[in-house]
């Protein structure tokens, strides 16, 4: 088992927004969170990653048998939680190259693992480029300034691809996107399942899941998940909207 | 910000590296300013009548002006009588070489990380190190004399090149300046002087390293540096000085004049001891700096980079007197705890289509206090005049400050001159982000900054660049790819 996510609440701003939420992943596996505005989704991811703006108030977070919640943001990534951005951030004067460089490099050292020098972090990056079909432009330019609301979705998936995560949690990576983009989003993100990744991809729409097809779909209303299933959920709520769902759920 | 507030406390907490004091015999002038002190430097130094007599009518000016009030900053009353206005590290004999150099200051400035002779063999760069005041060590000086390059010591130049120091001594910052250069007027102490004659490229970047060592002792530099018709020259200063509980008062004045189609770089790493947590302690730094843009298509660049000093008044400045020609100015400032800088420049053009860039980082954590002074000003015949100024602000947590202080003065309706100006927080979404990406939160706030004094950073030598990045305790961005 990948993650184990028992009955987690979360608080924002004194706001109890996650009422008790329990999930399992294992490695390999997709899961789709979906939910209308407001359902605490989004909060979902954040507070996996270990932003330091959502509180936990109750509940446990097993990753790879460890406790998730007892790390640091930066800890969870060097072991290989990563989290891809609603809205990533700009940086500016901070090269994307030399950023991810850092980063990498800083994962590499927790394991043990000898630091990549410009040459050979250059290779890996190269491979990884043409595989998303991302211009090497980007590398030049700083971490996400200026970029178009499509560049920055489809550099967060390059850094997904840089760092390798076991575990990649996608904040709404489709919103903001137009089809095209979203095709070479969720194309980068399929070249890299594998059995050894697991991803928990947070969507207001069904649309994504059409390129990214889960294996599982949760489904989250006023901070609890109401209903699960496969992927004929997402094409369920597609047509039948979210309306209704907490009921289906209090039903069951 | 809670959580970046701690994390600037923690690295402000860290203990001040340079902080120790080197045991050397000293040869100090007792306490208190008047005539004789004047004198006794001019005579302990060997100086002619006449830098004697300039020195005494700096002294009877100075003597005449206030301490200047209007800047941005707060300070104790400096005792001048109280300070000592001369200390050189006793004299043994003359040196042939470096190996007879005081092994005592050898390891003063192994402890800073200057080994001369790695950087003998390893960088190039000649280096002219002033310790205490007084020059003990001067490399590559022969292989300079073959391109008639002199770079030596102040005083050295008073004897060996007299004609060129009086000539221009003085030419940029009169002796009646300001309170402070008219003090350093009457009693600097050493300092370098360069000269690269006409149509000489320096090879090299000429540094030199100063260091406040005694206690009580005011540092009073003096750097002249003139460049001939075509020449170019690039000109390295860094400085680090030891802990020290009573403030310490330091003026140095530094001038440049370039002459037709020569061009001027020169380069600061300021890291002097800016006083505790507490906000006790710390040096004075009161420092004049201007050059002359005196021929035609001449250029001059300051770049600096001021992370030290528990006071900081300092306005590197670019007159522009000849026709075409550039003054840019490019500086960072850092002010952390109690520091206070007020810094910033002054852009005076007089000559036709001569163009002027600042670009001021100003950086401000903990209850630091930030100011930004810079003056723009088109004289009545420069025609086609160009000015663009950028000036940012960065704070790190809520306690504290950073203020702007932009003046125009423009009598010439062909000028241009734009002025933008930022001031952004460091942010916790900026520091999240990176810390996903698993960067430490300290590496991630070294990250941001450096990233933010980018424009300023590219503009310093790349040694320099090495230098400002261990003294900011920023990993500055390496290039890859």
């Amino acid at each position: 088992m990948l993650l184990e996510v028992k009955n987690l609440k979360v608080r924002v701003a004194d706001k109890e927004i996650l009422k008790g939420i329990n999930l399992t992943v294992q490695p390999g596996e997709v899961h789709a969170i979906m939910g209308p505005n407001g359902s605490g989704k989004s909060t979902f991811a954040r507070a996996l990653s270990g932003h330091p703006g959502y509180e936990i108030t109750e509940g446990e977070v097993r990753y790879n048998g460890k406790d998730l919640l007892d790390m640091d943001p930066d800890e969870r990534a060097r072991d290989g939680v990563f989290m891809a951005f609603q809205y990533p951030v700009e940086i500016p004067g901070v090269n994307n190259a030399y950023f991810l460089k850092a980063a990498l490099n800083a994962k590499r050292k927790q394991q043990g693992l000898d630091e990549l020098d410009a040459i050979d972090f250059m290779k890996v990056v190269k491979e990884k480029l043409e595989v998303l079909h991302i211009d090497d432009s980007m590398l030049q330019r700083s971490v996400n300034e200026g970029f178009s609301g499509g560049e920055k979705k489809r550099n967060e998936i390059f850094h997904m691809a840089v760092l390798e995560p076991a575990l990649a949690l996608l904040d709404e990576t489709d919103s903001g996107l137009d089809i095209d983009a979203l095709r070479v989003v969720s194309e980068g993100v399929n070249a890299m399942r594998s059995p050894e990744r697991s991803f928990v991809v947070v969507t207001h729409y069904q649309r994504l899941l059409n390129y990214i097809v889960p294996d599982y779909v949760h489904v989250l209303s006023e901070g609890r998940i109401v209903r699960s299933g496969g992927k004929a959920l997402a094409l369920e709520l597609e047509e039948k909207g979210y309306a209704g769902q907490a009921a289906v759920g209090a039903r069951r | 910000m809670s959580t970046t507030t701690e994390q600037i406390e923690k690295l402000a907490n860290t203990e001040y590296k340079y902080g120790f004091v080197t045991d050397v015999e000293q040869d100090i002038a007792p306490k208190g300013l008047n005539e004789d002190i004047v004198r006794l430097i001019s005579s302990k130094k060997g100086e002619p009548e006449w830098l004697l007599e300039w020195r005494l009518k700096a002294f009877r000016a100075w003597l005449k002006m206030e301490e200047p009030k209007w800047q941005n900053v707060q300070y104790a009353p400096i005792d001048y009588q109280g300070t000592s206005y001369y200390a050189a590290p006793k004299e043994k004999k003359k040196l042939n070489s470096l190996d007879e150099v005081d092994p005592e200051i050898r390891a003063t400035f192994d402890k800073l990380g200057i080994p001369i002779e790695e950087q003998k063999l390893l960088s190039n760069v000649a280096v002219d190190a002033v310790f205490d005041s007084v020059s003990v060590a001067t490399t590559f000086r022969s292989k300079l004399a073959e391109l008639g390059i002199i770079f030596c010591s102040f005083s050295e130049a008073v004897k060996d090149h007299p004609e060129l120091v009086q000539q221009y001594i003085g030419s940029v910052v009169p002796h009646t300046d300001n309170y402070f250069a008219a003090l350093n007027s009457a009693v600097f102490s050493d300092g370098s002087f360069v000269y690269i004659p006409r149509g000489v490229k320096c090879p090299m970047e000429l540094s030199t390293y100063f260091r406040i060592n005694a206690q009580n002792t005011g540092q009073f530099e003096r750097t002249l540096i003139v460049a001939d018709e075509g020449a170019s020259v690039s000109y390295l200063e860094g400085c680090t000085a030891p802990k020290r509980d009573e403030n310490q008062l330091h003026a140095a004045v530094v001038e440049l004049v370039a002459h037709t189609d020569a061009t001027i770089k020169y380069s600061t790493v300021q890291n002097w001891y800016p006083g505790d947590k507490h906000g006790t302690g710390g040096i004075y730094n009161f420092v004049t700096k201007r050059g002359i843009c005196k021929g035609d298509r001449s250029k001059i660049t300051w770049t600096q980079v001021e992370t030290g000093s528990s006071v900081t008044w300092k306005y590197p400045s670019c007159i522009l007197q000849g026709h075409d020609s550039v003054g840019e100015f490019y500086s960072v400032a850092v002010t952390n705890n109690f520091q206070q800088a007020d810094t910033g420049t002054k852009m005076i053009h007089l000559g036709r289509n001569t163009r002027s860039t600042i670009v001021s980082k100003g950086i401000s954590a903990g209850r630091g206090q930030n100011t930004y002074r810079g003056a723009v000003k088109i004289g009545k015949n420069a025609r086609n005049a160009r000015n663009y100024s950028q000036c940012d602000s960065l704070l790190i947590g809520d306690r504290c400050g950073a203020h702007t202080f932009p003046y125009l003065e423009i009598k010439n309706t062909t000028a241009k001159v734009e002025h933008e100006a930022s001031t952004s927080k460091i942010g916790e979404d900026q520091i999240f982000y990176c810390e996903s990406r698993g960067i430490a939160k300290e590496d991630a706030i070294n990250m941001i900054v450096s990233g933010f004094c980018k424009e300023v950073f590219r503009e310093l030598p790349m040694e320099f660049a090495v230098e400002a990045q261990k003294l900011l305790g920023i990993s500055l961005e390496g290039s890859v790819g």
